[in-house]
């Protein structure tokens, strides 16, 4: 019953051990041959090419796992050119809360080269134990490396659930290893809890363009795994000179993992757009009525020391480039201040911003649906409001600082 | 070259709304659509084939009505469509999606690229592109907004948060592509007359591609929706009335109050 491989059939290719996510098929000589790894995921049937693999039985069913083998809340740690990124100690707090929840640790996954001074931080953060995975094939994410480790780890530790930043990053490496392990993946949730009783996860995240919330249960398979955009969470509180401990994972690669290359990486030449941790933002949307009036609202975020945000249609309209878009095709940011000019408030747009502490919105429509989520609704011509708001703060000392005009990229 | 597109047909979630004495979406009335940047992801494969020959076929999981997406974009120049249309495969998460297009894609037969739209408009998850590079053991490369084919490889350009790097991986591959990718073509009027009355739609249950029943639909799908519900909404603000000056006046005393300034 389950997996078998028809000795006379195999060729001795070995695209079934590289298949194989457990490691359960070994070379006898030029034939595979499955070990007691084995758990039925089918990987192999997929990647082989003569039809050497079968699955037999009369009734296929799944294989039932049993969860309570697994245990721990994982968060894996993004970091870029040995960097930690922000959304890391985002997920680490709202990590600490589930582990406590459920009485486990938290631990954090970090993978890449020369990355090991980044532990300590983690540990500051709140992670109980860090699984560390050091090589040079690993300096630059790519899929292939970074999926095989990572997968590789969960299937011998076993976490319960595994949380990732929603960044380029996490929504190439996520699936794919959701895939790999045959689990449940929830996208972008803006609310994890554990459900009271059966200890599950319970994922909330936004679909249909954010008109609608959904609460998504993984309830059969294990590792529970969720994406999670920055800025969504708040930063875990820093404990200096805590610690915890390093587990370090030997780097095993195949040459099957190297299928793409990176030939460049070439960083924006503008000046970096920051969104995501900006303490205030000023947006403009279609109401400004063409590229150049962006410079009011540069000046103002400027004057109040924060970054410039643009809604789909300026950006669509070629007003401003899509580094400073905010909303659900775009960023997702909750900073103290948000000040919406000329946006009308289209549902895909309060969800990237309808966190922020307070909400200001400018736009002479009445019925723009951004008035409804405002703290304070300004219903009047922004080419007049926003030069006296530039003007009152001049007025009280506000200046623009040195090297900041034209920090909005174009399009 | 032949290359496989998935796409979706979707609810133009721009245009729903939701009711607010019942807090449920009206669906009533929105359009469905092909997923935005599926149409990118055709017009990718259409700009290769013109530019080295081949087929492109388009493949899609849905409900009967998905055939009039599939129209569509035989009216722009796709030469063949399959449509998996089963009970079996409703209720269907990414997992279950990916594993019944990978199936599909199989029994299709050989292919140089698969070509996906990052995310869906109604789910948007980004998930069924990479899920299906790793059940069909394929390379990725996601977040493309460039491509190139040269010898047996694709050269493409991928949007990172601040820049972009250029990746290559060898062909077969699969990749996702952004709506910065292109602008879709529109059908042409004998591109329309051609897809209505030539172009054969390939129409497969779940059977006809060798799906798994355990691994297919709600059956085959490790995540479930428990519960929807409206997004909560926020407590009514203030408006502020006057002159430019004054509400200037009043924005800036009262952010100063709350130390925002």
């Amino acid at each position: 019953m389950g997996i078998v491989i028809i000795a006379d059939k195999c060729t001795g290719c070995k695209l079934c051990v590289s298949a194989c996510p457990y490691g359960a098929i070994d070379m006898i000589g030029n034939t595979a041959v499955l070990n007691s790894r084995c758990n039925d995921c089918c990987a192999c049937i997929e990647s082989c090419k003569v039809a050497a693999i079968i699955f037999e039985g009369t009734k296929r069913e799944r294989v039932d796992v049993d969860l309570s083998q697994f245990k721990d809340i994982w968060v894996v740690a993004e970091q870029r050119e040995a960097n930690l990124m922000r959304v890391a100690t985002e997920l680490l707090g709202k990590g600490r809360e589930l582990a406590e929840a459920k009485g486990q640790r938290l631990c954090s996954v970090l993978i890449g080269h020369k990355v090991r001074h980044l532990a300590q931080e983690l540990f500051e953060h709140g992670a109980d134990v860090v699984y560390l995975a050091e090589a040079e094939e690993l300096s630059y994410y790519r899929t292939g490396p970074y999926s095989r480790v990572l997968s590789e780890l969960i299937i011998e530790y076993k976490p319960d659930v595994v949380l990732f930043g929603a960044t380029t990053i996490g929504r190439d490496l996520a699936p794919r290893v959701a895939n790999r392990i045959q689990t449940g993946l929830t996208a972008d949730c803006t609310k994890l809890e554990i459900e009271p009783g059966t200890g599950a996860l319970l994922q909330t995240r936004p679909a249909f363009g954010g008109n609608i919330m959904a609460t998504i249960l993984c309830t059969r398979s294990r590792p529970q795994m969720s994406t999670v955009r920055p800025g969504v969470m708040a930063v875990a509180q820093r404990q200096p000179g805590r610690s915890g401990d390093l587990v370090e994972k030997e780097v095993k690669l195949r040459r099957a993992d190297f299928s793409t290359e990176i030939i460049k990486v070439v960083k924006g030449e503008k000046r970096h757009v920051n969104l995501e941790e900006a303490k205030v933002i000023v947006s403009g949307g279609r109401g400004l009525g063409g590229p150049d009036r962006f410079a009011l609202i540069e000046e103002l975020a400027s004057l109040l020391g924060g970054e410039v945000g643009a809604s789909r249609a300026a950006v669509d309209s070629g007003w401003i480039d899509s580094l400073h878009q905010v909303g659900q095709t775009g960023k997702t940011v909750r900073p103290r201040l948000y000040i919406a000019c000329g946006i009308s408030g289209a549902i895909q747009h309060l969800a990237g911003m309808q966190s922020s502490e307070l909400i200001v919105s400018i736009n002479k429509d009445p019925d723009a649906p951004i008035h409804r989520i405002a703290d304070f609704a300004i219903i009047a011509d922004l080419h007049s409001v926003i030069p006296a708001l530039i003007e009152e703060l001049k007025s009280r000392g506000k200046t623009v600082p040195a090297g900041a005009s034209g920090q909005a990229a174009a399009a | 070259m032949r290359i496989i597109v998935p796409i979706k047909q979707v609810p133009n979630t721009n245009d729903v709304r939701i009711d607010p004495k019942t807090g449920t979406l009206i669906r009533e009335g929105v359009e469905s659509i092909v997923n935005p940047e599926d149409l990118n992801a055709v017009e990718a494969a259409l700009g290769l084939r013109d530019k080295f020959g081949g087929q492109v076929v388009v493949v899609s999981m849905g409900p009967p009505q998905t055939e009039e997406a599939m129209r569509e974009v035989l009216a722009m120049g796709v030469d063949e469509a399959y449509l998996l249309t089963d009970r079996a495969l409703a209720g269907a998460d990414t997992l279950a999606t990916a594993y019944s297009l990978s199936r599909a894609i199989r029994k299709i037969g050989e292919f140089d690229l698969v070509i996906c739209g990052r995310q869906a408009i109604d789910g948007d998850t980004a998930q069924v592109g990479p899920q299906l590079a790793e059940f069909l053991k394929l390379p990725q490369i996601t977040y493309v907004r460039k491509l190139d084919v040269e010898a047996d490889s694709v050269v493409a350009e991928r949007v990172l948060e601040n820049g972009y790097e250029i990746v290559k991986a060898s062909i077969p591959a699969l990749l996702t592509v952004t709506k910065e990718m292109n602008r879709p073509r529109y059908p042409t009027m004998s591109g329309i007359r051609l897809s209505f009355r030539e172009k054969e739609i390939h129409w497969w249950k779940a059977e006809d591609f060798d799906a798994e029943p355990w691994r297919i639909g709600l059956e085959g799908s490790p995540t479930w929706v428990k519960t929807t519900f409206s997004p909560p909404r926020k407590a009514p603000g203030q408006i502020l009335k006057g002159t430019a000056k004054e509400i200037g006046r009043e924005v800036v005393r009262r952010l100063t109050e709350k130390n925002l300034i």
